[in-house]
């Protein structure tokens, strides 16, 4: 199962990317566990600086903007 | 050597779709010239149409609406595109990057200009704050781009530019990093790192690691529409709105009137100017073309653009987004100081220019 965190103080971005993350890992047939990290003192111990971020298994693959979903996909498989 | 073979493969296809793009680029930007030059005549002969009589009041607020909407629409459309292509090229990350090694001065400097082609929004102001901070930028140089960034960005600028003209726009872009960089320093030299927030003084991370993003050509210029679709798409009806009150303010308010409140003479006018701005909360959107009408009724131009920099720099929202990590008294000295800056240029504006 992977775990995905998506960082960010709850914008609509952030929403967009957890939303992304779901449709992606259920075209892949993946098991995964999306938490929102909205804390900010949480959010800057991953050392980004822009969000939303995207941490899966623990490794921070994006900061700011929406991600694009390929780029999703593939870190999702990765 | 061997993680090349895969990349070579997929080479000749990527430059295929970069061309294409790229030539869809160019194409579209050629019919953008061809369109825009055609909107004065169009918005002639549709007053013309609408059987207004010539030189009155309402003529000539219409035909400034009519004219003057998709005028500011597509020339904001053109520069949001413009600086979404380049900000894919920048990203806070390596902002942060280049600022961590720097000492203040230099480093408000670029702290400054970064701040208007880093991506930024006021969303992640307070993720950015502390993800500087904690990597050892200093707080003055972090003042110095958060300052600039929401201050001096591509809406403002381009509205000003359809607008007003780019003689103003190029003023404003100089005296807006000028604010930036000196209230960054000045915060700086104040030494108020006790007056963070304790957490934000206890954060400790190591910067994060990202995979380099690989963007083609395509991306860039997806990058770019995507930021069209996300910017005019939220600030058209603040422009519409704001053309229409200067449409009105065009057509109804008399010349005297404007240029006795906020006037050169009305030395007064620059601090109401900056006070009256502090609680409103409008985007370079809906402020320039009110903007616009009100220099055309005499309106003096630094009280004008004092009035705008506090509109856009120094809004409620933003402070009380920021109050998580600062102390009411570190707000209080931005406010200051910033607020001390944009006067400054007020008041050197109506002296320089009549």
């Amino acid at each position: 199962m992977k775990d995905v965190k998506v960082l960010g103080p709850g914008c609509s971005r952030c929403q967009a990317t957890a939303d992304m993350v779901r449709t992606e890992a259920e075209k892949l047939g993946l098991d995964v566990k999306v938490e929102k990290v909205t804390d900010y003192a949480a959010i800057a111990g991953y050392g980004i600086v822009s969000t939303p971020g995207l941490v899966i298994d623990g490794k921070v693959v994006h900061a700011g903007g929406l991600p694009k979903p390929e780029d999703v996909s593939r870190w999702l498989s990765e | 050597m061997s993680a090349d073979v895969p990349l070579r493969g997929q080479e000749p296809q990527r430059d295929a779709s970069s061309l294409v793009w790229g030539a869809a680029t160019v194409a579209g930007v050629a019919v953008w010239f061809l369109v825009y030059f055609q909107l004065q005549p169009v918005s002639r002969w549709l007053v013309a149409r609408l059987a207004l009589e010539p030189g009155t009041r309402l003529a000539d607020a219409v035909e400034f609406f009519l004219y003057d909407t998709p005028k500011v629409l597509m020339l904001l459309t053109l520069v949001v595109f413009a600086m979404g292509v380049v900000r894919s090229f920048f990203s806070a990350e390596r902002t942060r990057a280049v600022l961590a090694g720097k000492r203040e001065g230099l480093g408000n400097i670029a702290a400054a200009g970064l701040g208007i082609v880093t991506p930024f929004c006021s969303c992640s102001a307070v993720p950015l704050f502390v993800g500087f901070v904690s990597a050892g930028v200093p707080l003055g140089v972090t003042f110095s781009f958060l300052i600039a960034a929401p201050m001096v960005n591509e809406v403002a600028l381009g509205l000003l530019f359809a607008l007003v003209g780019w003689q103003v726009a190029a003023v404003y872009l100089v005296f807006g990093l000028s604010v930036a960089i000196v209230a960054g320093w000045v915060i700086g030299r104040l030494h108020l790192e006790g007056w963070l927030e304790e957490w934000v003084r206890n954060v400790r991370a190591n910067p994060a690691e990202l995979p380099p993003d690989g963007m083609s050509l395509k991306d860039r210029v997806r990058a770019g529409l995507d930021a069209v679709r996300d910017i005019v798409g939220k600030v058209w009806m603040w422009i519409i709105a704001g053309i229409a009150a200067g449409a009105f303010i065009h057509g109804y308010v008399p010349q005297d009137l404007l240029a006795s409140i906020m006037g050169r003479d009305a030395w007064w006018s620059v601090p109401a100017a900056v006070v009256l701005g502090i609680p409103m909360y409008s985007n370079a959107a809906g402020i320039i073309p009110v903007v616009e009408a009100l220099l055309a009724k005499g309106a003096a131009l630094g009280t004008v653009l004092a009035f705008m920099m506090s509109v856009i720099a120094l809004s409620l929202p933003e402070m009380i987004i920021l109050r998580k990590v600062l102390s009411l008294k570190l707000i209080i000295v931005f406010v200051g100081v910033v607020g001390t800056g944009i006067l400054a240029v007020g008041f050197l504006f109506n002296a320089l220019f009549s």
